[in-house]
């Protein structure tokens, strides 16, 4: 049962930092459909909506980030670590 | 993961200083030689020397290096400007100009090989921000005294006892989203980094990964920065 183990820390490691990367994919795409749509209308601002969008997608990317925080603590700083044996 | 080759690692372990390979050291002189504390007095020692040598004695019509600092220092207090006002931004431009050059530079250290940033490390980016989130509910109450409450009460009195636990609990979530952000996603930069080397160095696998890591360095530490004026700002103004 000892593979069992490792074999699930590495799926719940690639898992959350692929849902996480999926809602952060969503979400800078509708950003980026916001931005591109703000430019098309007023390309006088590109400036000012260039600089909003690239920190909104900063700011959702921080949520993926946090996923991949999980997979790193799973499989590298695992609070379960002593009682699994790794 | 093997060791990654750091070179002031090595000088010290040269001259015979106890450099910990664990994360942090046992003894006081283990911890002061672990490599993010190093690496930060690395930076620190770029932003006093480098400053000064390429300023020059500051003159009215200014030559090329005083131009390039006042172009930066100036383009931040103008940004800080905006978003707080001319004297709020002045009290508290030493403050977060230097925490945005810092993360700038430590950011972009970790990309030369032999080098890591010390931003990589959760307890570099967990101090800067605890002393954001302390300064900032010090702004607040200096400002407002026990007023404060009323920027975590809701627009309406009869709402308070729904907003008031959830703007606790946001507030406190900023303390763990502005570390993890910045600890985040420099160290999946500099693990990537590591493991592309390892894997495929020979054929520059690594090099579109160094040009991202260009730009999410400068971006994560304009974020940091923003994000600081940003709570200071809106604790010192009037609850909306």
């Amino acid at each position: 049962m000892d593979k069992l183990h490792i074999a699930l820390i590495c799926l719940a490691a690639a898992h959350s930092v692929g849902f996480a990367g999926l809602g952060a994919g969503i979400g800078m795409g509708h950003g980026l459909n916001g931005a591109c749509a703000g430019v098309a209308r007023n390309p006088e601002a590109k400036g000012a909506i260039t600089t909003t969008m690239i920190l909104g997608m900063a700011l959702v990317e921080s949520i993926a980030i946090y996923g991949l925080v999980i997979a790193f603590i799973l499989l590298y700083a695992n609070p379960f670590g002593g009682a699994l044996g790794l | 993961m093997e060791h990654p080759i750091l070179f002031i690692n090595v000088i010290l372990e040269a001259l015979g200083l106890p450099v910990p390979h664990t994360i942090t050291g046992h003894t006081l002189l283990e911890k002061l030689c672990t490599p993010y504390m190093t690496y930060t007095w690395l930076v620190m020692a770029f932003w006093i020397i480098v400053p000064k040598l390429t300023m020059g004695r500051l003159e009215i019509f200014p030559g090329k290096g005083q131009n390039f600092w006042e172009i930066v220092i100036g383009g931040m207090e103008n940004f800080f400007a905006e978003n707080m006002g001319r004297d709020r931004a002045r009290m508290l431009f030493p403050f977060l100009a230097t925490f945005g050059l810092y993360i700038v530079i430590a950011n972009l250290i970790g990309l030369i090989p032999g080098f890591m940033s010390p931003t990589s490390n959760l307890n570099i980016t967990l101090g800067m921000t605890i002393m954001v989130w302390l300064t900032h509910h010090v702004l607040g109450l200096r400002y407002h005294g026990l007023g404060y409450i009323k920027h975590f009460l809701g627009p309406m009195p009869l709402l308070i006892p729904l907003m008031l636990p959830i703007e606790l609990i946001s507030n406190a979530a900023r303390l763990l989203s502005l570390s993890m952000r910045l600890f985040g996603n420099i160290m999946a930069k500099e693990t990537l980094l590591s493991v592309l080397f390892m894997l495929a160095g020979a054929y520059f696998a690594p090099l579109p990964i160094l040009c991202l890591g260009v730009l999410v360095s400068l971006i994560q530490a304009l974020v940091f920065t923003l994000l600081s004026v940003l709570y200071c700002a809106q604790a010192m103004e009037h609850a909306h």
